[in-house]
């Protein structure tokens, strides 16, 4: 697996000419990534590569020395990619985006989704809710209604839908493609929609 | 909008983006020049209509809308600013109106669905005097 981290700008939209459609397209900042830690299968029983992104001004005593092992100034963010991404990843080194994608790739991207707070089944899952304000249905227009039986099963059954935490979860879209990359720039052109708000930082994956 | 926003969307448009800028006014009747492509085969077709309003000018997201009435059916068209597809753009009359959208036309009929025509004060040319 072979991936890099990115910051999400925001959104627009571009004019394809061969096709003579307006296609929404997402911002996405990719300045150099450095990798902060190699994992090998004979040190930590599996191969992996950490990198870290964006700059951090305070910064814990264990993450510091764990920087400064790398040589590298303090992240605002780190993440793990399994696999060797790079032939010969050296401790240190700047990642950058053309190195690992190519234009008109189609890429997966995690992120975090933005959090909606505690919502109700209506929102959350979907539910129709009751359907009318008349009829005698007093104050229970948005009621998730029965969730089981009675004396059998006597319990609610797992992964019943109900009210609780909406969004502000992690977050993955499966093929997006790349319209154009501006290595000069940092900047990544992605066709359609990231989760997640703006600034938030996103995985960017192969 | 963010910078980074405006120099993606430029760099994206770089070899199609329109340099040119389009002079005509919300009320305006115009003719869009717009290229239509066959198979092999180019041909520019005529859509003359009213302009209802723009959105975002200044933006290479922005676009405007030009609605003409056909054969007695309204037809509404978006065509963005930046798009390649459009040869040139006429001005056909000016209209005078005192808004930016002009939605309230969607509702009106016959005589009065219409936009007054702006009626231009030529002023004499101040070089003469000097």
């Amino acid at each position: 697996m072979t991936g890099i981290i990115g910051k999400k700008i925001g959104m627009t939209t571009v004019f394809d000419t061969k096709n003579n459609k307006q296609l929404p397209c997402t911002v996405i900042s990719v300045e150099p990534n450095f990798i902060t830690q190699i994992k090998t299968k004979e040190k930590d029983g599996y191969d992996a590569i950490q990198l870290g992104y964006g700059k951090k001004k305070n910064v814990s005593y264990p993450l510091q020395g764990h920087f400064k092992k790398a040589n590298v100034e303090p992240c605002a963010t780190i993440t793990e990619f399994r696999g060797l991404m790079l032939s010969a990843p050296v401790l240190g080194k700047a990642v950058h985006c053309q190195e690992i994608f190519e234009e008109e790739e189609y890429i997966d991207v995690i992120g975090t989704s933005k959090g909606k707070g505690f919502q109700g089944v209506v929102k959350r899952h979907g539910f129709s809710g009751v359907g009318g304000q008349t009829h005698g249905q007093h104050n229970r227009e948005r009621a998730p209604g029965s969730i089981g039986g009675c004396s059998y099963p006597a319990r609610v059954f797992k992964n019943m839908r109900m009210a609780g935490q909406t969004g502000n979860k992690r977050v993955g879209v499966a093929n997006l493609k790349i319209l154009k990359m501006m290595p000069k720039e940092n900047i990544l052109l992605l066709q359609g929609s990231v989760p997640g708000a703006r600034n938030s930082f996103i995985i960017l994956k192969k | 909008m963010h910078d980074k926003i405006r120099l993606a969307n430029t760099l994206y448009h770089q070899d199609t983006l329109k340099t040119q800028k389009y002079t005509f006014n919300v009320g305006d009747t115009i003719n869009v020049h717009v290229k239509i492509q066959e198979d092999d085969k180019e041909r520019v077709q005529i859509f003359q209509g009213v302009v209802l309003g723009k959105k975002k000018e200044h933006s290479p997201e922005g676009t405007f809308i030009v609605r003409k009435i056909s054969s007695g059916i309204a037809v509404e068209r978006i065509f963005p600013f930046v798009s390649p597809n459009i040869a040139k753009i006429e001005v056909l009359r000016e209209g005078k109106v005192r808004r930016a959208k002009l939605n309230y036309l969607k509702d009106k009929k016959g005589k009065s669905a219409k936009v007054k025509e702006k009626i231009k004060v030529v002023q004499k040319e101040k070089q003469e005097k000097i």
